[in-house]
């Protein structure tokens, strides 16, 4: 059984079809990346895949479960317990710490546990910064804030939105460096962005446009590492 | 990490917090100072009304059966009231609510040129010493403070003696008879005559201008009733009319329950201390003035209105300013509440945050808030009573839940915008 299997998922607003009969499947530990030029539907399919919205039709099967039937506080819960968010505008909450963001995670999960929190920021070399504020470290240590917040409470998926859009080239090759990390200890990805190079480095690039899926390119030489040319 | 929030938003936001505490301050201080002075007022105008003459008449019980039959106000009819009873007044059990009364001998006299003329004997300035151990002066000269001396002054009993020749006379009087302050008068009664000395020609604006005011003993000298008077004015601190004391009134006290009679017998009602004058004063019938009393409990229900509306006008103010507030602040936050609900918060762990940044808040400008409305309620009672205003317990209790539900009230529209949001809207600037 795969993790994720979107069957016939469409997402319809009035005329407007941001997803249109959408079938997609993520097996455990997989590296996708979703591309697509803008309005193709790009983050209609995070937020239903995210539990941030739901389709207007089809299946969304997250572990075997339709979450497309799930209460507005079921989707929380299940946002809360499977799902690690990451931002393109990293969404930090600028009057907590570094730790404290990654720490309201934890809070909203089980319990806040600064070590734990610690560690996480550790794995993303951001320890020395654990007391900064979001206004004090630059764009690349906050998406790095933001991934340890996405890690923390052990999801099944880590969804990425536009995760190096608002990062320079060496920024950006930190965090697909990380995110290539995570996926050798199987942590399962889904990387949406409209960066190629981003894109391809992932096991698999499924390209939608106009809502539907146009292309899927499975990387025969997947290295997970990022070849600026 | 609940805390850490609470202080982040609070410092951080210390501005527009600042504002609402602010809002709530304004909404709290006139709550306050409007409910002290409500509830303190009912006295204050009760004092102030004292000061337009009495608000219950006794009379001898026959004299009230001629009046009611015949309409003959004034004519005692040769009942009289006891002189040696007049302290008794001040033994009632409503006895701290009577604040002056007076008693009057009407003698109809001659003046030398033959012209009829009503001398009234009464109290000007009478110092008793109660057996409670109070000191109490009574009088006209208390009872009457809106007559205008126009000459001379007020005849002062420490200083003439009660059985001086000393009189008051009025202006339609004085100007017809040629009298100024200092003149000697003389009149004729039924029993005697006397010559009186004119010590202040007053302007009452009524019928008593025509009239001559003397002491209580010289009046009794010219009727012939040594020990006896017409009538007693009372000026009593009274409680508004209510439908109890109006059924007491019409159809009697023994028309109400053993419990409802205790209720109204020790509620100062006019009616309940008319109740108990009678209940002291041999063979009389006292009753209120209706006029005063009716216009007292008008007076106080219309201030009491006013202030109750100011204090809903200014709780709805408040309540509509921290709801722009409150809204502002949410929608200004809109994407840090968006991320906590995208990273797992339920709503109702969003609205605790919320709710309880405002009400520590709340509870800032509210305290501040109750002690400027005592200020306040102070000068408004300096500036128009002339006194301070009694700080009643209730009052803070009332301004808290007030201050509770106003919070609540202004932060519904807020909360339901909180519930609404959805993080992908906020998140993705959708």
């Amino acid at each position: 059984m795969s993790l994720l299997e979107l069957k016939n998922v469409s997402k319809i607003y009035g005329e407007l079809h941001a997803l249109d009969n959408v079938n997609l499947k993520v097996e455990k530990g997989e590296w996708v990346s979703i591309m697509g030029p803008s309005g193709s539907g790009k983050s209609t399919m995070m937020n239903i895949i995210g539990c941030m919205d739901k389709p207007t039709k089809g299946e969304v099967l997250l572990d075997g479960v339709d979450i497309a039937k799930e209460s507005k506080k079921n989707l929380t819960t299940i946002r809360r317990d499977k799902i690690g968010l990451i931002f393109q505008q990293f969404h930090l909450v600028n009057y907590l710490t570094a730790l404290e963001n990654v720490m309201l995670a934890q809070y909203y999960h089980s319990m806040p546990d600064e070590k734990e929190a610690l560690e996480a920021l550790e794995r993303v070399g951001l320890k020395d910064r654990a007391k900064h504020l979001p206004s004090q470290l630059s764009g690349g240590e906050q998406q790095r804030v933001c991934v340890a917040r996405a890690l923390i409470n052990y999801p099944e998926i880590v969804l990425a939105d536009e995760p190096t859009g608002n990062l320079d080239e060496a920024n950006e090759e930190i965090v697909v460096d990380l995110f290539h990390k995570l996926h050798d200890e199987g942590t399962t990805l889904i990387v949406v962005t409209h960066d190629p190079e981003v894109a391809e480095v992932a096991q698999r690039m499924v390209v939608l446009r106009s809502g539907k899926i146009a292309k899927e390119k499975v990387n025969d030489h997947f290295t997970g590492k990022i070849r600026f040319e | 990490m609940f805390l850490r929030m609470i202080r982040g938003t609070l410092f951080r936001q210390w501005k527009k917090m600042l504002m609402i505490a602010f809002t709530i301050a304004l909404g709290a201080s006139l709550a306050t100072a409007m409910l002290s002075v409500m509830l303190d007022v009912g006295d204050k105008v009760n004092q102030e009304l004292k000061t337009y003459g009495a608000n219950i008449t006794v009379v001898p019980k026959s004299a009230s059966v001629l009046n009611n039959l015949y309409d003959m106000e004034g004519d005692s009819s040769g009942a009289y009231l006891r002189e040696d009873e007049l302290g008794k007044i001040k033994t009632i059990f409503w006895a701290f609510n009577i604040v002056d009364y007076a008693p009057f001998v009407n003698v109809k006299s001659e003046l030398d040129d033959g012209s009829k003329v009503t001398v009234v004997g009464s109290w000007f300035n009478h110092h008793m010493d109660l057996p409670t151990g109070e000191a109490l002066d009574a009088g006209v000269a208390s009872m009457r403070s809106w007559w205008e001396i126009k000459e001379g002054e007020w005849l002062d009993e420490s200083k003439t003696g009660e059985d001086a020749d000393a009189a008051m006379v009025g202006t339609v009087l004085a100007e017809q008879q040629g009298l100024h302050a200092g003149d000697t008068l003389h009149v004729k009664g039924e029993a005697g005559e006397r010559s009186l000395k004119i010590v202040g020609i007053y302007d009452a604006g009524s019928d008593e201008d025509e009239q001559i005011y003397a002491p209580l003993n010289t009046a009794q000298a010219l009727a012939g009733i040594d020990g006896c008077v017409d009538s007693i004015e009372v000026s009593a601190l009274t409680t508004p009319e209510n439908e109890l004391a109006e059924r007491a009134r019409r159809d009697g006290p023994s028309s109400l329950t053993v419990a409802q009679y205790e209720k109204w017998y020790c509620t100062a009602y006019a009616s309940s201390i008319c109740w108990q004058i009678q209940e002291a004063i041999t063979d009389c019938v006292a009753s209120p003035v209706r006029q005063v009393a009716d216009s007292e409990g008008a007076i106080l229900e219309k201030t009491q209105l006013l202030m109750i509306l100011i204090t809903i006008l200014s709780l709805i103010g408040a309540a509509l300013g921290i709801c722009n507030l409150v809204t502002a602040s949410v929608m200004e936050r809109s994407s840090e509440i968006g991320l906590m609900k995208a990273i797992g918060a339920q709503n109702g762990a969003v609205s605790l945050l919320v709710l309880t940044e405002i009400f520590i808040t709340a509870i800032f400008g509210g305290v501040i808030g109750f002690f400027a409305g005592w200020g306040f309620a102070q000068i408004i009672g300096h500036t128009v009573f002339g006194s301070a205003i009694t700080m009643r317990g209730m009052v803070i209790p009332i301004v808290a839940v007030l201050v509770v539900l106003v919070t609540l009230i202004g932060s519904i529209p807020a909360i339901r915008m909180l519930l609404r949001l959805r993080p992908a809207e906020v998140l993705h600037g959708r």
